[in-house]
This record gives C-alpha cells, structure tokens and sequence, in this order.
C-alpha cells in the first residue's frame, strides 16, 4: 500500500509499504476513506517531539471501511463505516473506566520511554512517535486499529466523511478545551491560535454558553474564518498589543477563561520573546516555546482558567508562575478524551448544530502530501485544514 | 551458582536430553568463594598475564597458565584453591533459602492491576502462564500442587533449566517459591497482593531475587545483552496487568513501515 512516511526535520515522502494486518485478538484494519493532516504532525515534521523514526508512517485523523477483524472484535464487521479516536484506549483501566480515555494504562508499548520522561505513560497515538507508542498512523490506504471494539465507531450512512471525519481529533479537542473553562453565563472566552483546534475551541465556547468569544492570530486568512465561521471578535497580533487589547476589551477584568491552542511552536509575542526562545531550543535548553502560555498567565482575569489543547513536549523556560499564583489561576491541559466526546459530538452534527466541514481549506491526493505538510507548516495559500484522499 | 556458565553453554549446545548435559548435571558443585572485588582483581589481573604470554614476553607459558586461572576465577567466582583450603570469601547460602541475602541479584517491583484481587491471585498462581508476561521465561511446566520445572532464555540463544517449589501459598495474599537445590540457576520470588485503596484494584508487589549464571559479573554480561533485570520485571509486570484488564499486550511488531 502507499503511506505517508516520516523522513527527518521537513521531510516526508509517499512511500509504498507492506499491507498492515490483524496482530491482536481485538485489532482491525481498515481501508481508509479520508484522513487529514493535523497542526500536531507538524511538531513531528518540525522534529520537534523526540523518538521519531526513519520511515514511521504519520497521520492520526482517518475514517474508512473495516476489512479484517479480530477473532475478539464482535461488534464490527467487514463494510462497517468506522471513524478511529487518535488514540488508543483499552476501554479496561482504572483511566478508561474514569473517563479519561487518552491516559490510558495499557496502549502505550514503550510505557518504559515515556515512564522516564514523563513519569507515568499515557495512551498510544497514532503516528506519533515511539514515545507515544510507535504505532503505524492512518495517512495512508490501509490502517491496523488495535482495541478497535471500544475505539472504532460506527458512522450513521447519511453522514458524508467530511462532516464526521474531525470527531477523530479536532473537534472534541477544541470541545474539551472549552469544556475545560467551565464556561459560566455571560462569560468571555479568548483563544490564541486560529488553526482549527482554535476555530473548533471558538465554536464550542459559544455551544457551551460563552456571552462572548475572542480570537486571536496573525494570518489574514484565519482571522476572517475565526470572524466569520466562528462569529469571534478578533485580536490581530501584528497590529496591536493583545495584553492591551484583551483588558480594553474586557473593562478592565480580563477574560474569564483563554484557550492556548497553539503549543510549543508558538511565534513568540515579541521580538525579543521569539529569538531568546528559539535560541534555548537551539541549545537543548528547552524543547517548546512557550510564548503564547506566558500570554494567558498574564492575561487571564483573577480566578480565571487556562485552558491548554496546545501540544507541549518536553521543558518550558521563564513561565511568570508567579502571575498564575498571585490570580489563583486554574489549569486544566492534557491529550482529548476523544471517546467520551464521540457520540455526544456525533448526535450535535446529526442534529445540524455543527457542520465540522468549514476548517477544510484543501482537498488533495495522498500523493500530494509532502507538498502539503510544506505549504501547511508554511501557513502558504490559506492553508487551514486539509483533507487526503487515499 | 558458578560454574553453571560453563555448564549451560555446554548442555544447550549438546541438547538438553544429551549425554553431555546429563553428566554436566553430575558435574561436582563449584560454589562461588571469591568476593565480587577479587573477581574484578582477577579480571584485570589475569587479562594483563595473558596478553603478557601472547606477546611472548617473559616467562610466556607461567603467566599464560596463570592469567587463565585467575580468569576462570573471575568468570565463575570460582577458586578451587579457596575450596581446597575450605576457604569462601562470598556470601554463603542457608537452608532455607535459595539464594544468599548478599549473593545474587534483586529486583522489587509493584503494579495496580483494575481487577479483584480474587483474580488477579488466581491468574499469578496458574504458574503456567507466567510466560505469557515475564519475557525471560520460556515455560513453566507445573509437576504437582506445588513443583515445577521453569525454562528460561538465557544469552546466545541458550536456554536455562530449574525445579522450583512453592513455599508458601495464602490465597489472595501472597504466592511465594523458591528453585531447588542442584538448579541451573537459584532463584527465590515472591508476590503479594493487597486490595488498593478506594476500588482501585489490587496492588501486586513483586520481589524477584536470582543468581544469574556467572554470578553478578554474569549479570552484567547479561546487561550487554538487553537483560537489565530491573526494567525487565517492570516491563512484566506491565504485561501482566494489560493481559487481566484488557485480555492482550499493546504490540508494535510486525506493523509496516517505511525504508528505516
């Protein structure tokens, strides 16, 4: 079959690989429909998450068909319509049978690796790293789906792909993340980054009862989606100070709740910020650039919540913890429990309260991929979200 | 037990049922009487006599003789000399237990397994399917309520053999054994099980202690060789505790990939 196979820093290549195949009693492969690249592959494109391997096949947002089951997958049958969580969850453990779905105990092979960075493991991902479990990822024709009997949902046929294939990722992702500012009456909710983490966050502020969304970002393109998709107030970084503009838009109190939807990638928030940060990332003295992090410190209302879907990997520099202690911050972060969001999610977008369609920017082959991943990281051609079709 | 190198390399070239196993068996005990700090001595010492010889300086054949005894010692801690003269500078081993308190090599480890601790006692004390998740082991053949005979791989392919019996057995509490005199290699293990607080499962505490071949130099052969036992009985008892809760171990291998 063709995959998408990593290559090193700024390279990826279509490549063609064995078939995958059923290796455990509660595996699945699937032919996949449709699968997206998504702003955290670009962290392993920028090499910026460690563990990383010649030839790891990328991609953790895929929908397709299932071809072979597991002699322990009951619930699903060749020609089932299925879209796979980006990661995988046991449905067994003390964290899966709390809810927390992406903390799972049991999928991550190389627990050990991930127990010496981070001091216990979480779930395995989809391509995405032998930190994460290095299993083979979905941007490609064929995927092997382990714990497909919990993770696999089955898909209503009148639902295009297009409209469900983000409940993999990004949807609940920005769900959770406006879930996580336990959102009261009349509050107002900022979020940095209008990628579609951001638009999705922006959307789901509203559903869960914001008076008031602000988004902030530097591409022209993205700004008028958070504007006009969204129906956001935005704040453009080039043109002013988002400190100043987010206190002036909020008399004075600041936003009850901001959305770090950027991660460790961030362009920093000055100049200066920006050089020091890549510098200490050049010299392995921190992995992440934590600009935009810093930002919500300060400019979150006391008592306020920072709300972090942003990815970070590794060691952040100069936090101004003492703003978050001195307003009594609350942080909520981490991996989507994307399982607990699936069928609540779904039934929003049967319901027509959500079209997830409206992030997709590009629509191309699996062949196009290496120029995509480039004009992606590149923020070229108003890319926001695109779409491969195997 | 020293000398069981040797010993093993020589039965698991020859087949485990050969003639050559079957008189290493009988082969007279070579119990280890020299301190893990002579052995490095004679390491060190015995290497330096041998190139001596090699490189044909003086007195060739003498330090070659000698260089190669000092290794054996270092290999198998070892002296016939010390035995001669009733000598043992190494921790001795009691009656009761199968490896001494300072011989050998230790690993203490704890899991939370979701599960009554009714089943996860029920499952460890099946010893036959131990295998399923320590890696090290092949089999475990159970003999009787409580012997058995366990496999293990060993370095180069080679496989070790011991008996072993259960010493002490309290349902839901704790499993303990120990391998019997003679054996390839002395083990003594034990598991206790314990309700976590609060519904959250059973608490496994495992404490593993062996006396790989070649003693504790042998153990850190076996480290050249992945088998740092440390991260291997963790890496078990994760297995374990994935087989209870979700019937299978998360698994990688044998998945596509791209040129490496």
């Amino acid at each position: 079959m063709k995959a998408v196979c990593w290559r090193g820093r700024g390279s990826v290549e279509v490549e063609t690989v064995p078939d995958p195949k059923v290796l455990n009693p509660r595996d699945a492969v699937l032919r996949i429909t449709t699968t997206a690249i998504c702003g955290s592959d670009l962290h392993l494109y920028d090499n910026f998450i460690p563990t990383m391997q010649k030839g790891d096949i990328l991609g953790h947002e895929f929908m397709g068909e299932v071809v072979e089951v597991g002699p322990k997958v009951t619930n699903l049958k060749k020609g089932d319509r299925v879209l796979v969580p980006f990661h995988i969850s046991c449905g067994h453990c003390f964290y899966c049978s709390g809810n927390m779905w992406s903390l799972c105990d049991n999928t991550n092979p190389n627990a050990r690796l991930a127990e010496k960075v981070f001091g216990y493991s979480g779930s395995g991902i989809f391509g995405y790293s032998h930190l994460y479990g290095g299993y083979a990822g979905g941007q490609a024709e064929y995927v092997r789906v382990p714990m497909a009997d919990v993770g696999a949902l089955k898909v209503p046929d009148g639902l295009p792909d297009e409209k469900v294939l983000f409940l993999t990722d990004i949807f609940p992702t920005g769900y959770m993340a406006a879930e996580n500012c336990n959102i009261q009456p009349g509050d107002t909710v900022a979020v940095w980054g209008a990628g579609p983490v951001g638009l999705f966050a922006a959307k789901s502020a509203w559903l869960l009862g914001a008076g008031r969304v602000i988004v902030i970002d530097s591409v022209d393109g993205r700004l008028r989606k958070a504007e006009r998709d969204c129906q956001a107030e935005t704040i453009d970084r080039r043109e002013k100070d988002v400190l100043d503009a987010l206190d002036e838009m909020t008399a004075g109190r600041g936003p009850d709740a901001c959305i770090d939807a950027v991660g460790m990638e961030a362009h920093g928030a000055t100049v200066v910020d920006h050089v020091l940060d890549r510098g200490m990332q050049l010299v392995g003295m921190q992995t992440d650039r934590p600009s935009v992090l810093r930002e919500t410190m300060l400019a979150c209302r006391k008592g306020g919540t920072l709300s972090i879907p942003g990815v970070y990997g590794g060691i952040l520099d100069k936090l101004p913890f003492g703003a978050a202690f001195a307003k009594g911050l609350t942080f909520k972060m981490g991996q989507t429990h994307t399982h607990k969001y699936l069928r609540p999610l779904l039934a929003r977008v049967e319901k027509g309260e959500i079209d997830p369609s409206f992030v997709i920017s590009h629509r191309l082959g699996l062949a196009d991929a290496p120029a995509a991943y480039r004009n992606f990281r590149d923020k070229k051609d108003e890319y926001i979200k695109c779409v491969l079709k195997p | 037990m020293p000398g069981t190198l040797l010993k093993v390399a020589a039965k698991s070239a020859a087949g485990p049922g050969s003639g050559l196993a079957r008189a290493a068996d009988y082969a007279p005990p070579t119990p280890t009487n020299v301190s893990d700090a002579e052995r490095v001595v004679s390491l060190g010492v015995g290497g330096a006599l041998l190139l001596n010889a090699v490189a044909g300086k003086h007195l060739g054949l003498l330090s070659g003789l000698a260089g190669g005894y000092l290794l054996y010692r270092a290999a198998t801690g070892h002296c016939p000399g010390y035995q001669a003269l009733g000598l043992s500078f190494a921790g001795g081993t009691g009656p009761n237990t199968a490896v001494a308190a300072d011989a050998g090599v230790k690993v203490e480890h704890a899991v939370t397994v979701n599960a009554p601790v009714e089943e996860v006692y029920k499952f460890w004390r099946r010893l036959s399917r131990l295998p399923e998740f320590m890696d090290h082991l092949r089999s475990v053949e159970e003999t009787g309520a409580t012997h058995s005979t366990w496999t293990a791989k060993a370095p180069l392919g080679m496989t070790v053999q011991w008996k072993a019996e259960v010493v002490t057995d309290r349902a839901n509490e704790v499993i303990a054994w120990r391998s019997l005199p003679g054996s390839d290699v002395d083990t003594a293990g034990s598991v206790h099980f314990r309700m976590a607080p609060g519904g959250r499962g059973t608490e496994v505490r495992v404490s593993l202690k062996f006396d790989p071949p070649g003693g504790k130099l042998g153990s850190l052969v076996a480290r050249l060789f992945g088998e740092n036992p440390d991260q291997t009985v963790r890496a078990d008892l994760l297995r374990f505790k994935s087989i209870i809760e979700t019937g299978e171990v998360a698994r990688v291998e044998g998945q596509p990939h791209g040129r490496r």
